[in-house]
C-alpha cells in the first residue's frame, strides 16, 4: 500500500468532518452519527463477506459482545470507558476468533456457516437476556456523567467526528487488506477455495484473520453504540438487527469494494429517512423498503451502488469516445 | 423433583408441538433438497399464512381447521410464483444470491405484515380451544391432538406424493442431477417452483394446526424458523423421515428444557443442539454424505 492508496479516503474523511461545523440541528447529527455505526458495523462484515466471500448471518454476536463488553466494564467493574471500548473491541476479536475456529475447522461454508452464525447470536442473546450479570431482560444503564475523559461528551459533534475516525481508520485498513498479500488470498478464497487450497494457500489461516479483523471491527461499532445511547439489552445487542444491517449497506453499496459499506449506509439510512417522511409513521415501512431493496440489488445491481456509478462513468466515456 | 407424570405430560406435549415442528421444517427440507437453498423467507411465510388464517376466521368465521382447503391452494400458487417469477430470476442460478433474495423476501415479509397488522398479538377464540381429551393420567389438549394427528398425516401424504407420483419422480430427478432430468424433457424451472410452493403448502397446513392454541405477531416467524432450521440440520438437510423424527425430537428437547430450565432460558437446547450438529455432523442422522 502506497500513500496514493489512501489519498481519496483522506480527502473524503476530511469533506466529512466539517458537517458538523455547518449542521448543528441535533436530529440530523443524531441521524449521522447513528448511521456512521452502521457503517462501521457493516466495513467489519464486508472483510469477511465482501473480500473473503463467507457470508455470517449473525454479526450480531460481535456487535452486541462490543456493546456488553463497553458497558460492564464500566458499570460493573468501574474500568475507564476508552479502556472499555478498547477491551470491546479485543474481546469482540476474541469471540470472532472462537465462532470461526469452531465452524471453519468443521469445513462449514454457504448455508450452513450464515446458519452456525445466526445460531451464536441467538445463543448469546439468550444468556445475556437471562443471567443477571448482564441485567436480564432490563438491560445495562450506563450513568450520565458528560466528561470527555469518561467517553461523554457535551455536543453530538464530538461523538461525530470519534465515529467519522474510527470509519476513516477502517477505510484505510480495508485498502490495506485489499493491497496486500493476506488480501489477495482471502479473495482467491471467495473466488474458488479449492483452488486456493491446491495452490497453497493456507485457507483456514486466512478465514480465521478475516473473522478475527471483522469481529474487532463489528464489536467496535457496538462499543460505539452503547457509549452513544449509554444502553444497552440483549434484543438491541444481540438482535438480528444489526446482522441484516451489516448484510445489507455492503451488498447495497458494493460487495467487497472499500468504499462499499459507507457508501451503502448513507444510502440506505437516507432512504429510510426519505420513506418514513412520505409514509408517517407506520412501523415497519422503512424495513418492508430494506428487504424489497436487497431483493432488487441482488437481482439488479450485483455490485451494488458503486457498481452501477462505474458503469455509467464507463459508458458516458465510451459515449464520449464515439 | 418432578413426578414421573408431570415429566411424561412434559414428553407428550412436546411431541405434540414437535409434529406441528416436523411440519414446518418439512417444508424446509424438501426445498433444501431440490433447491439446495436455505430459504429464510420460510419464518415470515409461516407468519403470512398465520395471518391469513386470523384474517379468514375474523372476517368470514371460518373455522382455522375448514380453512386448510382454500389456503393450502392458495400458499401452493403464491409458493409457486415467488420462485418462479422472484427468487429464480432475481438470483441468477448463484446459491449465496439465492440467500440473500430469500433474506430480502422474508424482511420485506415481516415488515409488511408489520405494517398492516402492527405489532399487536392476536389469538382465536374457538370454543374448542381450551378443551382437553383425558388420556389415562395425561390430560391432553384437544386441539393439539388434532394438530399432532393432521401433521402426521400430512407428512405420509407428502411422503406418497414424492415416491408414487409422476410429480414426485421430477422432482426427485431434479434433486438428485437438475441437469439429466432437463436432458429427459422435465422442466427444471417449473420444477423448482413446485417444490417451493409444495413447501408454502406445508407452511398454510401448520399454521392452520397452529392458531387453534397458539398467537400470531408479525415476528412470530422468526421462533419457528430458527426450531425449524435446527430440525432440518439434525434430520439431515432433504430427509422428510429426518425431519418428521428431528422434530418430535426437538419438540420434546425444547418441553423439558422449559420444564427443567425455565422459560427464558428453554430455548437455549435447541441452539446448542444446532450448533453441535453443525459443528460434528452437519449432514445430520438421515442425511447424505455431503
Amino acid at each position: 500500500m502506497t500513500f496514493r492508496d489512501i489519498v481519496p479516503i483522506i480527502v473524503l474523511i476530511t469533506l466529512l468532518a466539517f458537517v458538523p461545523v455547518f449542521i448543528t440541528a441535533n436530529t440530523v447529527l443524531n441521524f449521522l452519527v447513528f448511521t456512521l455505526i452502521i457503517a462501521l458495523a457493516a466495513q467489519g462484515w464486508n472483510i469477511l463477506g465482501g473480500f473473503g466471500g463467507q457470508f455470517s448471518f449473525g454479526h450480531a454476536a460481535f456487535f452486541g459482545t462490543g456493546a456488553y463488553a463497553a458497558a460492564l466494564l464500566q458499570v460493573r467493574l468501574g474500568i475507564n470507558p476508552w479502556i472499555a471500548f478498547a477491551i470491546g473491541a479485543v474481546a469482540g476479536a476474541a469471540v470472532g476468533w472462537a465462532i470461526g475456529y469452531l465452524s471453519f475447522r468443521s469445513g462449514l461454508r454457504g448455508s450452513y456457516f450464515a446458519l452456525v452464525t445466526l445460531a451464536f447470536a441467538e445463543v448469546l442473546r439468550i444468556l445475556a437476556n437471562a443471567a443477571a450479570f448482564t441485567g436480564g431482560a432490563a438491560g445495562v444503564l450506563i450513568k450520565l456523567d458528560v466528561r470527555p475523559e469518561n467517553f461523554q461528551f457535551e455536543s453530538r459533534g464530538a461523538f461525530f467526528w470519534i465515529a467519522l475516525a474510527l470509519v476513516g481508520a477502517v477505510l484505510v485498513l480495508t485498502r490495506w487488506i485489499e493491497r496486500s498479500r493476506f488480501g489477495a488470498q482471502l479473495v482467491a478464497v471467495r473466488e474458488n477455495e479449492a483452488a486456493a487450497k491446491a495452490l497453497g494457500v493456507d485457507t483456514l489461516r486466512v478465514k480465521l484473520g478475516a473473522i478475527t479483523l471483522s469481529g474487532a471491527v463489528t464489536a467496535a461499532a457496538g462499543c460505539l453504540y452503547a457509549q452513544y445511547f449509554l444502553y444497552v439489552d440483549a434484543s438491541i445487542a444481540y438482535g438480528t438487527w444489526i446482522s441484516v444491517e451489516a448484510i445489507l449497506a455492503p451488498i447495497v453499496g458494493g460487495l467487497g469494494t472499500v468504499f462499499g459499506p459507507l457508501v451503502g449506509a448513507v444510502a440506505l439510512h437516507g432512504l429510510s429517512e426519505i420513506t418514513k417522511l412520505a409514509a408517517g409513521s407506520v412501523p415497519g415501512i422503512d424495513l418492508m423498503v430494506f428487504g424489497g431493496l436487497l431483493v432488487a440489488a441482488v437481482a439488479f445491481a450485483p455490485e451494488g451502488i458503486l457498481g452501477l456509478l462505474r458503469r455509467s462513468a464507463q459508458a458516458k466515456g465510451a459515449a464520449r469516445h464515439a | 423433583m418432578y413426578s414421573p407424570a408431570i415429566i411424561a405430560e412434559a414428553v407428550v406435549n412436546g411431541l405434540m408441538t414437535g409434529a406441528v415442528y416436523a411440519l414446518i421444517a418439512l417444508g424446509l427440507t424438501l426445498v433444501y433438497g431440490v433447491l439446495h437453498i436455505i430459504n429464510f423467507a420460510h419464518g415470515a411465510l409461516l407468519t403470512a399464512a398465520m395471518f391469513a388464517v386470523w384474517v379468514v376466521y375474523e372476517a368470514l368465521g371460518l373455522d382455522p381447521y375448514l380453512a386448510i382447503l382454500p389456503l393450502t391452494p392458495l400458499f401452493f400458487g403464491m409458493g409457486y410464483a415467488v420462485q418462479r417469477f422472484v427468487i429464480g430470476p432475481a438470483s441468477h442460478g448463484n446459491d449465496s444470491n439465492i440467500l440473500l433474495v430469500t433474506l430480502g423476501l422474508s424482511i420485506a415479509i415481516e415488515n409488511a405484515l408489520l405494517a398492516g397488522f402492527r405489532s399487536d398479538t392476536r389469538t382465536l377464540n374457538t370454543d374448542y380451544g381450551f378443551q382437553i381429551v383425558e388420556f389415562g393420567p395425561l390430560l391432553l389438549s384437544k386441539p393439539r391432538l388434532i394438530g399432532f394427528g393432521a401433521a402426521i398425516s400430512v407428512t405420509v401424504l407428502l411422503w406418497l406424493l414424492l415416491s408414487r407420483t409422476d410429480t414426485g419422480k421430477a422432482i426427485r430427478a431434479v434433486a438428485k442431477e437438475k441437469f439429466g432430468a432437463s436432458l429427459v424433457g422435465i422442466d427444471v424451472a417449473h420444477v423448482y417452483a413446485v417444490t417451493f410452493g409444495l413447501g408454502c403448502a406445508c407452511l398454510a397446513v401448520a399454521a392452520c394446526l397452529l392458531m387453534p392454541t397458539f398467537y400470531v405477531n408479525p415476528r412470530i416467524g422468526q421462533a419457528f424458523v430458527l426450531v425449524a432450521f435446527t430440525i432440518v440440520v439434525l434430520g439431515g438437510m432433504g430427509s422428510i423421515p429426518g425431519a418428521l423424527l428431528g422434530g418430535l425430537f426437538i419438540g420434546v428437547v425444547e418441553s423439558l428444557c422449559g420444564l427443567f430450565l425455565g422459560d427464558s432460558l428453554g430455548q437455549i437446547g435447541i441452539f446448542l443442539i444446532f450448533i453441535l450438529v453443525l459443528l460434528v455432523r452437519p449432514t445430520g442422522m438421515f442425511g447424505a454424505k455431503a
